[in-house]
């Protein structure tokens, strides 16, 4: 398995994706158009009449037949352009750009935290089963699992905003008198530090701590049940009490050879919790007034906004495309078994 | 370390002179005691109150960084609050005006001194323009330029550069009051002139990421979903200066982190909050929690008359009878309003509206309607509210549910979001019972009736046809207050509405806001938007 296997297993992945992304294009476009709201009578405002609505209408471009207004849709998709968000006034991929990175940088903290506490105690709970460190794990997992995200959420702004005074105003990614590093990336984090400005950081870092770790709590459980229950079949195997037969060494043992063939189920379970996390994002989101995309999909899909529902739906069809592939050719990665022809 | 200490070392470290550290100097350099933190639900989705598809908050902007050619006075409620004033039409940017002797036109002064935030000075061209487009635009500000019997550019002349005149299609008394709605801002027409294209003749793609104005208030920036920060404008001429150099307006989605804020002393002004939250901060006296009754507005239940029982007036009567109004006056608003419920006699004797129907919970006299209209074993409907209005219709709902339940009529509950409600409500108006609350711009009587009982009006979603209403509407809406006619005619309406209750109204829902003790000026306003001019704060 060489390095071309691999480009060749990317490229027919990517060629895979382009009639499911048709398919969502499609799908979507279908599906704004029968939600029964009508946009135009919403946006005419407070005191529309019938000719105003219609001049919103057209405005709106939504006067035309639905053939129409799907070439309408495609023909502009073409080019790029994903339509203007009514709700918000501005076109529907300045939105994304500037919300997906929010979103996202949201997510992945709160998932790298969550796999930096789940991962070792779900190990720890794997190897010393019935130990107070397998009962915290337990304890842990279902806190997780029992807590829905805005209560934690809620609690967490109660508690050390509120009550505590440890964080920062919840009030979305930077503080008030912070301005946004220059953009690059979009991630404040590592914008800030391109330009070596430690305070926004700082101030970027703050106010992320809190959702993240809401975030986090919410995909811990699942992780670490995963590790957990993955590692204790892996360690029960065959090939394991082999190697303790040859007496190699625990460490060996634990992270060479068990942790390694234990990793393909917590990684699938990576790329579900990954998905959760950008479903739960929206309630995170709205309690700490996060700029990021769910919040923004949320509020379009209640206003029938259609080229913002669009528009999200197809960017979250390719991000997943993505992170499917990215699990797939770390899977080929982990496990030598999973072949380029798999 | 905690947030305050955070703050104070991190201006330390910028008073030491580190050079990355420059560019947070400006946003820190008006300070935390001239600047006013607001933080609300939803911002602005545009800075053009003309553009299609403008949001409620967008007014705010119209108010906050335009003039119009005169605003409003204010007064004082009976509770504190300050209000504006509808009978008292001031000076903004006119400093005055005259009405032609045959009341059919009228000749405005403007400043000589008021300039736009560009300096250049402001003409009654820049006014001309500003109003040919609003007339021409189409959508909303052309619909409420009607209201004022505002029709077409031809009306709108300029004289010279400061007098600028209207002709009057038609007298009507709310002519002069529409020129203080938001809508009727007076824009930089040399600058926008220079961003019309032929297909945009108005420049709305450029307005509507960058105001051209010249009111009290210049943008410093407007990041979309996010925030929108005003500076002063110190050369303004159309008013005293305001209190504060900044406005910095916060949108938090989430109404518990709003309130967390607030009492945390994070930020200066609260909008947005569920009357439960009001109640509490004005109990707990931490903060200034300040609400006026919103004018021309009732929180109030609709009875389609395409919903065959309803047709019958016993049976809507018997409705009328069957609703818990002091429970949901104390369950859905939480006390913010002024009751409903209860009026003395169906005989009106003022002109006030909305005015408390004469109607209360008398569940037998509910029966006893109902048995005489022949639907002694009640019926079945479904009762519809907006979700997006859940935090006082849902508990509204459940009560009038139960309400009726003890009188026979069975109802379902039908939850229906935001888009949808308006198609189903005000457009096919098909609801055959459902929640509302409209409420009107401009304060009079017969303007809620024009919208709300006559027939195939947006508001009328009870489908409400009474021909004496649609006689009576078309010929008061354009009298003069004082006109003889008037107040008989007023007091017609009403009698009809509370001997027919299309609309069985529970209360008239306070405007709340809460702001920080130190904080001064807040007024509220008929558009229901934040005006930051008359704003202070005390260190």
């Amino acid at each position: 398995m060489g390095g071309t296997g691999k480009l060749s297993l990317i490229g027919r992945r990517l060629l895979q994706a382009v009639p499911s992304l048709i398919g969502i294009v499609i799908v979507t476009f279908v599906l704004t158009r029968a939600l029964p709201g009508d946009p135009a009578a919403y946006f005419a405002g407070p005191a529309a009449d019938e000719q105003s609505i219609a001049e919103i209408r057209t405005a709106l471009g939504l006067d035309g037949s639905l053939p129409e207004q799907f070439w309408a849709y495609v023909t502009d998709l073409a080019q790029g352009d994903l339509g203007v968000s009514i709700s918000t006034g501005r076109p529907v991929v300045e939105e994304i750009f500037e919300r997906l990175p929010a979103s996202l940088e949201l997510t992945l903290t709160g998932l790298l935290l969550a796999i930096a506490i789940a991962l070792p105690l779900g190990i720890l709970a794997a190897t010393r089963p019935n130990s107070w460190v397998d009962h915290l794990c337990r304890v842990v997992v279902t806190a997780g699992v029992s807590l829905p995200v805005f209560f934690t959420g809620l609690f967490f702004v109660y508690v050390f905003y509120f009550v505590v005074d440890v964080v920062p105003s919840p009030i979305g990614r930077l503080d008030i008198f912070s301005l946004a590093p220059p953009r690059v990336t979009g991630f404040y984090l590592i914008d800030s530090l391109l330009v070596g400005d430690f305070q926004t950081f700082g101030a970027a870092a703050a106010q992320l701590a809190l959702p993240a770790i809401t975030m986090a709590m919410f995909v811990l459980a699942p992780l670490a049940r995963m590790t957990r229950g993955s590692m204790l079949q892996v360690l029960g195997s065959e090939f394991i009490r082999t190697a303790n037969a040859n007496g190699l060494e625990r460490r060996t043992i634990l992270y060479t050879y068990a942790f390694r063939n234990a990793l393909l189920p917590i990684l699938t379970t990576l790329g579900m919790v990954f998905s959760f996390m950008l479903g739960a994002n929206v309630l995170v989101e709205k309690v700490f007034a996060w700029p990021g995309i769910g919040s923004f999909a949320v509020n379009a899909l209640v206003v029938s906004d259609f080229a913002a529902v669009q528009g999200f739906v197809l960017s979250m069809a390719i991000l997943f495309v993505m992170l499917n592939l990215t699990i797939d050719v770390l899977y080929t990665l982990i496990d030598p078994r999973v072949g380029i022809e798999g | 370390m905690k947030r305050r200490d955070f703050l104070k070392s991190s201006s330390l470290l910028m008073g030491a002179g580190v050079l990355p550290l420059l560019k947070h100097v400006p946003a820190h350099a008006a300070g935390r005691e001239d600047t006013i933190v607001v933080v609300l639900a939803n911002g602005p989705n545009s800075m053009d109150i003309h553009r299609k598809g403008t949001n409620r908050p967008s007014y705010a902007i119209a108010v906050n960084l335009y003039d119009r050619l005169v605003g409003y006075g204010s007064k004082t409620l009976a509770n504190g609050t300050t209000m504006y004033d509808f009978e008292t039409i001031e000076p903004e940017l006119a400093e005055s005006w005259e009405l032609a002797p045959d009341g059919m036109s009228v000749t405005f002064k403007l400043r000589p001194d008021a300039t736009f935030h560009d300096g250049s000075p402001v003409t009654a061209d820049d006014v001309k323009w500003s109003f040919d487009r609003a007339v021409s635009v189409g959508g909303f500000p052309t619909v409420q330029m009607k209201a004022g019997s505002l029709l077409k550019p031809e009306q709108f002349t300029a004289v010279d550069a400061t007098t600028f005149k209207i002709d009057f299609i038609e007298k009507s008394k709310l002519t002069i009051p529409d020129l203080g709605v938001p809508v009727p801002i007076i824009i930089n027409a040399k600058e926008a002139n220079k961003h019309a294209t032929a297909d945009d003749p108005w420049a709305t793609e450029y307005l509507h990421r960058t105001p051209l104005g010249g009111g009290a208030f210049k943008l410093e920036r407007w990041d979309p979903g996010q925030q929108v920060v005003y500076t002063r404008f110190d050369d303004w001429k159309s008013g005293p200066l305001p209190g504060v150099k900044r406005v910095i307006i916060r949108e938090v989605p989430s109404a518990s982190t709003r309130r967390a804020l607030l009492e945390k002393g994070d930020a200066d002004v609260s909008l947005d909050l569920p009357a439960k939250d009001f109640r509490e901060l004005a109990d707990a006296g931490k903060v200034s929690v300040q609400g006026a009754p919103i004018e021309n507005s009732m929180s109030a239940l609709g009875l389609n008359m395409n919903f065959e029982p309803f047709q019958k007036k016993l049976v809507r009567q018997a409705v009328a009878y069957a609703i818990p109004y002091d429970d949901i006056f104390e369950v859905a608003a939480f006390g913010r309003g002024v009751k409903m419920n209860g009026g003395t006699s169906f005989k009106p004797t003022t002109t006030d509206w909305p005015q408390p129907f004469p109607y209360d919970t008398d569940y037998d006299k509910a029966r006893e309607l109902l048995a005489e209209a022949g639907y002694k074993d009640g019926f079945e409907v479904p009762l519809s509210f907006n979700l997006g209005l859940a935090d006082w219709s849902e508990p509204a709902a459940l009560l009038v549910q139960e309400g009726l339940g003890k009188v026979g009529i069975k109802s379902t509950l039908d939850k229906i979001p935001g888009a949808n409600w308006r198609t189903k409500a005000l457009v096919e108006k098909s609801l055959p019972l459902h929640l509302k609350n409209f409420g009107g711009w401009l304060n009079y009587a017969d303007y809620y009736f024009f919208w709300v009982y006559q027939y195939g009006h947006l508001f009328n979603s009870m489908n409400y046809k009474n021909d004496e209403i649609e006689a009576l509407v078309n010929s008061t809406l354009k009298l003069e207050v004082g006109d003889p006619a008037y107040k008989p005619n007023v007091l017609r309406m009403i009698e009809i509405a509370f001997d027919e209750v299309p609309l069985i109204p529970f209360y008239q829902p306070f405007l709340d806001v809460a702001t920080q003790k130190n904080v001064s000026g807040y007024e509220y306003w008929f558009h229901r938007q934040l005006d930051a001019r008359a704003l202070a704060k005390k260190s």
